[in-house]
This record gives structure tokens, C-alpha cells and sequence, in this order.
């Protein structure tokens, strides 16, 4: 049945094929830019200087993705350990002489380049983490748990002490995920979750900064301070709810276009999109996700080695967990973190890595070695 | 032995285990998103209602718009308060980051003085949010120009057009008009306490004194609202519903500006006052309070510095000398006495009495003095108002007491509020029993009933009193009430009339007693001996009058009075009421000069101008009144 199909592909060699594009998950997210590029031109209040930015940058994207989808994933393999190792190292440097952009440490200024080493770290922990869980059988051993869960914690700590809370949870999860995969016992799990419990007091008074404390407190309570910082989450829920079941129409949002909706082209894209589509706009951008998300995840289950199912299923996750948070924040559900609604929010760094993410993802799903497994 | 174990892996146990956790994973994926979802839910159905009402409670401002004020005019329908727009420099404080800093470049921009920079300081206390204070209320056209020049530089700050008001006859007609000015605190006290907080939440002007303190009510109109879009900073978007205010009404003066300018120029560089009214319905043709002062320089707020030099004249401006002033009405009102002592059978026409210039009470020293040293010699009711023979009167008033006097002269209005349509009205004083017991905790002495005769001794009347009264005569009992308001103005230009305000008449027993003292008050100005004759010789119409002279000044026993031995503030007060033509009588004079002496000399002839300019200028039908009087 493999080889039929093989044959049948072999037959209609497509331009996409030759490339190792999976042209499936390259319609989920050409379909989600468009979408994104819509919403963004009523949200930045019909700036065509923002669209234009926005489309170069979804151009690098889909550049960087391209290229990533023909490195072999044998060779991601081999690179995790160097990639993760150079990022601990970029990570540190950043802590030691970063810029300060926005009151947190996170670029690092290489004189031809500046960027944030968190970026690469999104995809380096979960390379290390599969390649490490990878090298024995799974599911994995209690010890390589433990040790694979501090190659996660020290990145996270290093990008939270930053800080940005935002990244920092994103690459938690992808290590997670990644832990989660490789069948880690359910009694383990449990512990952990117990632990993390036990944790959060902790972080609250030793890890967590001012800012993002009462970050926390106003997510717990927003209307306490209506003009000042609960304001950001009072006018997106309204945003949100006076959308409706049908929204007010494509630039028709009054939050949004009356500019009472801070934030309203990044991280508050959703809440846009929702007032100005409805609840049926939002199950319509889900399902979108959900596609996008069925598909790495087919991927993954496809993938002839376990690095490559792991570090797939782990992207696909970590994907998942950037609209599952930013849809949160932005609709009350949890505080903001600053995370962006992937390939829709206006912004350049978080979505180069996505897009190498999603490149990793196609190798990994169209590179099939013929050899034995 | 570890590592050994991990060498033999099961490719398919590790495969299926992968696949078992990504459909575990995708499970709970599904789980969250049911969670973002149903989150979503409640928000976009259960609470969109809620949600809908927020977001337009963001966006839609409902701003109140002011009505345009009601204008006035006068009799001719002459514009005598008007609108215009005026320019102000608005700061709306929420929208500017850096206020100081806004201000010290607007100090620059705009040359703002301290005091200006001190007032906006304190009209930012107490202001609501995102209202607009004011920085420069009347801003000139260079000023516009200048600021709208760099108004790029000045987010929150705005030049706003409104209707201001404006007085084109300035101190000619301010103790009629008034002006209005800035609500402050008490007005807006009164107005919440009157429940009129909605109809003023625009306004910003309030009548605060004349006309247009007394007609607020019409003048004001009913406040509009515009429902607007705003953006998150308050900037208003559009408009998407209007529903415009109803305008003041216009209203009409039964003043004649004309006439009044003519009475402000007779009274110029005296202090005084002139009334003019027409006796047919009380209407107030003019009415001017000497010396005046520009009502526009209240409109804006008045500087401090003008406005002590108003308030501590000696001449006081600030007094509406016709209404409020309360003098001794003097022999004015000796026809009105006449009137009573012939009613009250006291007196008759027969008779007499033998005027030696002096008065005394049996067994009582003080000697009360005429005014004419030697006296009258024999002296009739009539003769005694045509020469103003005090000691006819002196005992007249004996003879009447003062229980009577007072009661009949309370039902001529004295001692009470005419009703005229100003809130700047004194009551005067008609002096009785029960008055002096209550204010001096005395008992009444007859020899306080022997001045009354003369229209002295604690009794006080306003000019406007006065010549109501004497219109009182004038219609033979029938009395009004003193109108300055004539009626509305409609678009189309036509009037429509206020109905006349009548009081309860004043009762004889015998209406020939009203002729009576009528032609004597012909005999005044017409008589041989008539104490106007002089200030009324050639004219062209016939007129009838009394002439007074108010004491301020308590004579020696044995003293004369001289006038240029007494300080200017203490002499004598010169006073006139007459009216013409005799027969139809179209306008009622009533003049006050203060400390300017005798009335027959100094305010015989100003009543007189003011008659000759009414006949030579205004009345149309004068003649009908020239066929001379009774006899």
C-alpha cells in the first residue's frame, strides 16, 4: 500500500514535492495568513505600511520554512546537542549584556544581526529533549525523566529570569510535550503535577517580578482597576462579547476601530477577530488551527524514528499552546503573558520560528529514508 | 545492563505507545479548546447583551447641546440683546500627557497673563471629567489665527465657537436688561434645587440680573442632545443622532429706545433717575438709573479691578436708582393726600386755611416750617398743591392722622413691591403705628404725623412706586402693574402681548374727588402760581405734575437751609411726577436728581424734556390730548 502510493506520487512528481512541502499543512497555513492579513488590515486601522511589513515577514516565513524543509531530519539529529548547548550559552549572554527593549533583557545585538537567542531555544529544547529521550527505548526510564526535565527547566528559568514569562512557558511545554510523547507513566505525571502545584507559591514570591504579579492579579480581577491596568482585559472582553454570535462585520468593530482595544495588532488580534466575526468567525479561524494541528500531529505519527516523532508532535503541541494561551489571556481565561496568536498578530521574530517549526515539521514529514528503520 | 536494555528496541510497541499518547494529546487539546470555547460562549451569547451595552457605553456620548437664548428687543422691535459667536481657547485636561508643560508653551504661544493662568487653576478644581476649561474666553481673530497655527502642537486643547451675548446699547439699558454671565456655584445651587440640572447641563451663561435675570425661564430655552461616537480619547467621530434644543423665546420691551436714550442723555453727569410709563398699562417706556455702567464686561467676567471701582463709586453704579432707590417722596404726594382728606370728608373744597408759613400743634413748642418762609397767605386743597403749601398739609395730616394716611396710602402701594419685572426691587417704607413700634420700639408720636404731609418723616417710596401711584390717579383708582416685558416675538415678526397685570383698584366714595386733585396738578404747570410754571412755559402740549423737594437734612429750629453751606450728599433732593397730555394721558414721568435742590427748578425741567422729546419724537396721536384741562 506504501509502495502504491509511492508510485503514484513518483508519477505526478508536483514543484511542492521536489521542495518537501507538505501540501497539505501549506494550505492550513496559507489559508491562516490570509485570514491573519484580513484581520490585521482592520485592526491596524487600514495601514497599508503594516500590511506591507506584515506580508514581507510572512515571506521570510514561508522562505525559512522552505529552507528548513530540506535539511534531512538526521541532520536536526545530529545538530540538537550543538543547537541547544550554543543557545544555553546565547541565553546567558543575553542576561549578561542584552538590550533592553520594552524593560526586559531579550536581545542579543551581534552587530550584523539582533535577536533573541529565546527564539532559537523554542525549537533547541525540544530537539534536545527528543534527542536525548531518543537515545534509549522508550517509554522512557525515571532517571532520563528527570534529566530530561532539567535540560527543560534551565532555559526556562534562564528566559522567565528575562523576563518574559510568555517564551518561557512556550518552551516549557515544548520540552513537555516532548517528555509527555515518550510515554512518561501517568503515575509520574501526577507527581509532577503535584509538585508544580506545590511550586507556585514559590514562584510567586521569589521568581515573579512586580509587573508580573499584578499581571496575575488583574486577570483575577480586572474590574478592580478598570482605567488602569485592568483596562487592557475589561475592553478586550467587551471586544469579545459585543462581537456575538455574527460579529459587527469586517472593519465594523467599535473597540477595535475606535482604538479602545490597546494592543488591537498584536497580542489583542483575537479579540478584533472576534468582535468584528462572531463566535462563528472564531469556531471558522478554530477549525483552522484544528487542521493545522491534525496534520502535524498525522505527521508526526508518520515520522519513521522517534527523535523525528517527538520533535514533530512537540512543534504541533507547542503550536497549539500559542493559540490556546493567547486566545486565553485574551479573553479572560488566563493572564496576559504576552503571547501572540500565531501567524495572525502583527510581529516578526515569534513567526520566523514558527515557520522554521513548521519547515522541520515538512522535512520530517516528506524526507522518508527507504532504508530500514 | 541498562544500556544494554535500551540497545533492543520495539519499533511497533514504541509506535503504537507514540500513537496511544497523540491521541491522548489531541484529546486534550480538544478539551481546551472546548474550554476556549465555551468561554466564548458565554461571553458572545450568554453575555452579549452585557457585553453590546459596554461597548456602546464606550463609543456612544450623549453631549447636551445649549439652546440659543431668547433675544430682546424693544417696542420698535430694535435688537437690544443679541448673540454672538465668541472664541474661546478650551483645554480638555484628561487628553494632554504633560499639562505644565502644555501650558508654559501655550504662555509663550499665546502671551496668557497670571491671572488668566490663576483662574484656569482654579476652574480645573471640581471640573468633570473630560469638560473643557476654558484658558482665554473671548479670543480676538489674531489670537484664533496664531493658535490654529500650531494647533498640531496641542493635543486636548481647541479653539470652541459659541453664542455669548452682547449689549449693543451698553449702559443705556443695563438696569432694564441686566446680563448674563458665567454660571457659578450658587446659580448651579439653584439650578439643581429647581430641578433644571438636565436643561442647563450645556449652558453656560445665566441671567443674572434685570430682564434677564427675571425671564430665565423664557429666555433660556430647553436643552438639546446629540448622541456622538467618540474614540477611546474622546474625540468625537460623528454624530449619529440629533435632537436640537428649542430655542429662548424672544421677547419684547415696552421700552422705547428712543425715549431712553433720550432720559440717559438728560441725566448725564448727575445721579438720578427718570421713569417713564404709560399710564394706559403700566408698561415702562423708559426707565434709566443714573450713573450706569457697561453690562458687557460682566458677560466675560468681569476684571477685579473694574469691578471694585463699580462697587465702591460714591455715585453706586451698581444701584437701579428707579427700584431700588428708596427716597423721601417728599410733596409728590401731597395730591394723593389731598385725595384722601377730601374722601374722608377731613377736608372739602371749600375749605381753607391761613398759611403764615408756620405750623403748631396746641400746646407743643416746635414750630413745623413751609417751605416758604412767609407762607401762602389763604390757601384752598387745590391752591395748596398748585403752590406746594406745606402748611396746608401739615395740618391736613393732624387732621387725618396717621392710622388713615397709612392705610390709604398702602392701598397706593407704598410701603410695598410694585411687582415690576425685576428682582432688584425695594419695598420703601410707608411709616405707621405698628411700623415704628416694631423698628424703634416706640410709640407714635402726632408729632410724627405732621411731616408725614409732606411725604417726610420715615416714609420712603421707590421712583417706580411713585409713579405708579401717581398712575393710580392718573386712571382714577385703576392700577397695573408696572411691565417692562411688552410680549413675545414671533418669527414672523408679529408681538404677541403679555395680558396687563391689574391690581385691586383704589375705592372712592365720590369720583369728583379724582378731578379734584387732577386739575390741580394742571394748576401746577399751567397755574399763575403752579410751582412748574416756569419749567413748563410754551409748550406744545398740556401736562399735569407735582413738583418735590426731599429733605436730607434736619434744619435747626431757627436756621434756614442753604444749600451751598450743606455737603453735596445732604442736599436737597429735587423731585417731579407728571404726566400728558391732561386729557388722554399717553406717558407718566416720574424724576428723581439727587442732591440737586429744589424740584420745581431741577427737576421740573428735565420731566420737561423728557415730555417734549416724546412729543416731538414718539407719540403719533398727541394732539387728541390738546384740548386743555377741566375746568
Amino acid at each position: 500500500m506504501k509502495q502504491r502510493k509511492t508510485t503514484f506520487k513518483n508519477n505526478q512528481t508536483t514543484l511542492l514535492e521536489r521542495f518537501h512541502i507538505d501540501a497539505i499543512l501549506l494550505m492550513g497555513l496559507v489559508t491562516l495568513m490570509g485570514v491573519g492579513l484580513v484581520t490585521l488590515y482592520s485592526a491596524s486601522g487600514q495601514d497599508i505600511g503594516q500590511m506591507e511589513r506584515q506580508l514581507a515577514r510572512l515571506g521570510v516565513g514561508l522562505g525559512v520554512m522552505l529552507v528548513m524543509a530540506q535539511i534531512p531530519p538526521l541532520a536536526f539529529r545530529r545538530l540538537s546537542t550543538y543547537a541547544y548547548i550554543a543557545g544555553l550559552l546565547m541565553l546567558v549572554a543575553v542576561l549578561l549584556f542584552g538590550d533592553m527593549g520594552k524593560g526586559a533583557q531579550r536581545w542579543l545585538d551581534l552587530k550584523f544581526i539582533r535577536f533573541q537567542p529565546s527564539e532559537v531555544m523554542k525549537l533547541a529544547v525540544p530537539m534536545m529533549v527528543a534527542w536525548y529521550i531518543s537515545k534509549f527505548t522508550l517509554p522512557p526510564r525515571t532517571l532520563h525523566i528527570v534529566s530530561s526535565f532539567i535540560l527543560v527547566v534551565i532555559p526556562t528559568v534562564l528566559i522567565a529570569k528575562q523576563p518574559d514569562l510568555g517564551t518561557s512557558l512556550l518552551i516549557a511545554s515544548s520540552g513537555i510535550f516532548a517528555i509527555f510523547l515518550a510515554g512518561v507513566s501517568w503515575r509520574l505525571i501526577t507527581i509532577v503535577a503535584g509538585l508544580c502545584g506545590a511550586f507556585l507559591p514559590v514562584m510567586w514570591f521569589f521568581l515573579m517580578k512586580e509587573y508580573q504579579k499584578q499581571r496575575v492579579l488583574t486577570f483575577l480581577n480586572p474590574e478592580s482597576d478598570p482605567l488602569g491596568s485592568g483596562y487592557h482585559i475589561i475592553q478586550s472582553k467587551i471586544a469579545i462579547g459585543s462581537g456575538g454570535l455574527e460579529g459587527k462585520g469586517w472593519l465594523q468593530g467599535t473597540q477595535s476601530q475606535l482604538e479602545f482595544l490597546p494592543e488591537r495588532h498584536t497580542d489583542f488580534i483575537f479579540a478584533v477577530f472576534s468582535e468584528e466575526f462572531g463566535l462563528l468567525g472564531v469556531l471558522g479561524l478554530l477549525a483552522i488551527y484544528v487542521f493545522i494541528i491534525c496534520r502535524g500531529l498525522i505527521i508526526a505519527n508518520r515520522a519513521q524514528d522517534a527523535y523525528s516523532k517527538l520533535l514533530a508532535g512537540s512543534i504541533t503541541l507547542t503550536f497549539f499552546v500559542y493559540v490556546f494561551v493567547n486566545m486565553g489571556m485574551v479573553s479572560g481565561l488566563l493572564p496576559v503573558v504576552g503571547v501572540p496568536l500565531p501567524l495572525v498578530s502583527f510581529g516578526g521574530t515569534s513567526m520566523v520560528t514558527l515557520m522554521a517549526g513548521f519547515g522541520i515539521l515538512m522535512g520530517i514529514g516528506t524526507q522518508k529514508r527507504f532504508l530500514s528503520r | 545492563m541498562v544500556r544494554k536494555r535500551q540497545q533492543i528496541r520495539d519499533h511497533s510497541a514504541e509506535a503504537n505507545l507514540f500513537a496511544r499518547r497523540t491521541a491522548i494529546a489531541l484529546l486534550i487539546v480538544i478539551g481546551m479548546l472546548a474550554v476556549v470555547i465555551s468561554n466564548l460562549y458565554v461571553l458572545q451569547v450568554k453575555q452579549f447583551e452585557d457585553y453590546q451595552t459596554r461597548s456602546n457605553g464606550n463609543r456612544i456620548k450623549v453631549v447636551p447641546i445649549a439652546p440659543n437664548r431668547g433675544l430682546i428687543y424693544d417696542r420698535n422691535g430694535i435688537l437690544l440683546a443679541e448673540n454672538r459667536p465668541v472664541f474661546s481657547l478650551e483645554v480638555v485636561p484628561e487628553q494632554i500627557e504633560d499639562l505644565d508643560a502644555t501650558l508654559a508653551e501655550l504662555t509663550d504661544l499665546m502671551s496668557l497673563t497670571q491671572e488668566e493662568l490663576d483662574d484656569f487653576a482654579q476652574h480645573l478644581k471640581g471640573q468633570r471629567r473630560f469638560k473643557p476649561v476654558a484658558l482665554r474666553t473671548q479670543l480676538n481673530e489674531e489670537d484664533v489665527a496664531r493658535f490654529s497655527a500650531h494647533q498640531h502642537r496641542f493635543p486636548g486643547v481647541s479653539i470652541e465657537a459659541r453664542l455669548s451675548r452682547y449689549y449693543p446699547y451698553g449702559d443705556t439699558l443695563t438696569h432694564i436688561l441686566g446680563y448674563v454671565a458665567k454660571i457659578n456655584k450658587n446659580d448651579l445651587q439653584k439650578i439643581v434645587e429647581a430641578g433644571q440640572e438636565a436643561n442647563y447641563a450645556a449652558t453656560h451663561d445665566i441671567g443674572k440680573l434685570g430682564i434677564e435675570k427675571f425671564h430665565e425661564d423664557v429666555l433660556h430655552g430647553e436643552v438639546g442632545y446629540q448622541q456622538v461616537e467618540v474614540n477611546s480619547q474622546g474625540r468625537i467621530i460623528r454624530t449619529l443622532n440629533i435632537d436640537p434644543p428649542t430655542p429662548g423665546r424672544d421677547i419684547v420691551l415696552n421700552v422705547d429706545l428712543q425715549l431712553q436714550m433720550a432720559v440717559q442723555k438728560t441725566l448725564a453727569g448727575q445721579r438720578g433717575t427718570i421713569v417713564v410709563s404709560d399710564p394706559r398699562t403700566g408698561g415702562m417706556l423708559a426707565m434709566y438709573s443714573s450713573p450706569s455702567y457697561d453690562p458687557n464686561l460682566f458677560v466675560h467676567g468681569i476684571s477685579r479691578a473694574n469691578y471694585n471701582e463699580l462697587l465702591n463709586s460714591p455715585d453706586r453704579p451698581l444701584i437701579n436708582r428707579a427700584t431700588q432707590g428708596q427716597y423721601p417722596p417728599a410733596s409728590t404726594i401731597k395730591p394723593h393726600l389731598a385725595l384722601v382728606g377730601l374722601d374722608t370728608n377731613t377736608i372739602t373744597t371749600r375749605h381753607t386755611i391761613n398759611d403764615t408759613g408756620r405750623f403748631r400743634l396746641p400746646n407743643v413748642s416746635h414750630v413745623w416750617r413751609d417751605w416758604r418762609k412767609w407762607g401762602h397767605g389763604k390757601v384752598d386743597v387745590s391752591k395748596a398743591i398748585e403752590v406746594s403749601c406745606d402748611t396746608y398739609y401739615y395740618d391736613l395730616a393732624y387732621k387725618l392722622g396717621i392710622d388713615k394716611i397709612s392705610e390709604a396710602m398702602t392701598e397706593f402701594g407704598f410701603g410695598d413691591y410694585t411687582g415690576i419685572d425685576l428682582y432688584e426691587e425695594s419695598d420703601g417704607n410707608m411709616p405707621s403705628r405698628g411700623w415704628k413700634r416694631a423698628r424703634f420700639n416706640q410709640p407714635w408720636y402726632i408729632g410724627d404725623t405732621i411731616p408725614v404731609g409732606i411725604g417726610q418723616s420715615f416714609w420712603t417710596a421707590t421712583p417706580v412706586q411713585l409713579n405708579q401711584s401717581v398712575n393710580t390717579l392718573i386712571n382714577r383708582g385703576e392700577r397695573y402693574v408696572p411691565q417692562i416685558m411688552r410680549g413675545y416675538m414671533h418669527d414672523n415678526g408679529q408681538v404677541q402681548l403679555e395680558p396687563l397685570k391689574t391690581l385691586r383698584p383704589y375705592q372712592v366714595k365720590e369720583t369728583k374727588n379724582w378731578d379734584v386733585v387732577l386739575n390741580a396738578m394742571w394748576k401746577v404747570v399751567n397755574g399763575e402760581e403752579g410751582t412748574a410754571r416756569h419749567a413748563f412755559k410754551d409748550v406744545g402740549y398740556v401736562s399735569a405734575g407735582k413738583t418735590g423737594t426731599a429733605q436730607l437734612f434736619a434744619i435747626g429750629q431757627n436756621e434756614s437751609y442753604k444749600a451751598d453751606e450743606v455737603a453735596e450728599h445732604l442736599r436737597d433732593n429735587a423731585m417731579y411726577v407728571g404726566f400728558a397730555p391732561f386729557d388722554e394721558p399717553q406717558i407718566s414721568v416720574t424724576v428723581v436728581i439727587e442732591n440737586a435742590g429744589g424740584g420745581s427748578s431741577n427737576a421740573a425741567p428735565v420731566a420737561r424734556e423728557v415730555m417734549d422729546f416724546y412729543f416731538d419724537n414718539i407719540a403719533s396721536d398727541f394732539l387728541s390730548g390738546m384740548t386743555g384741562a377741566v375746568q
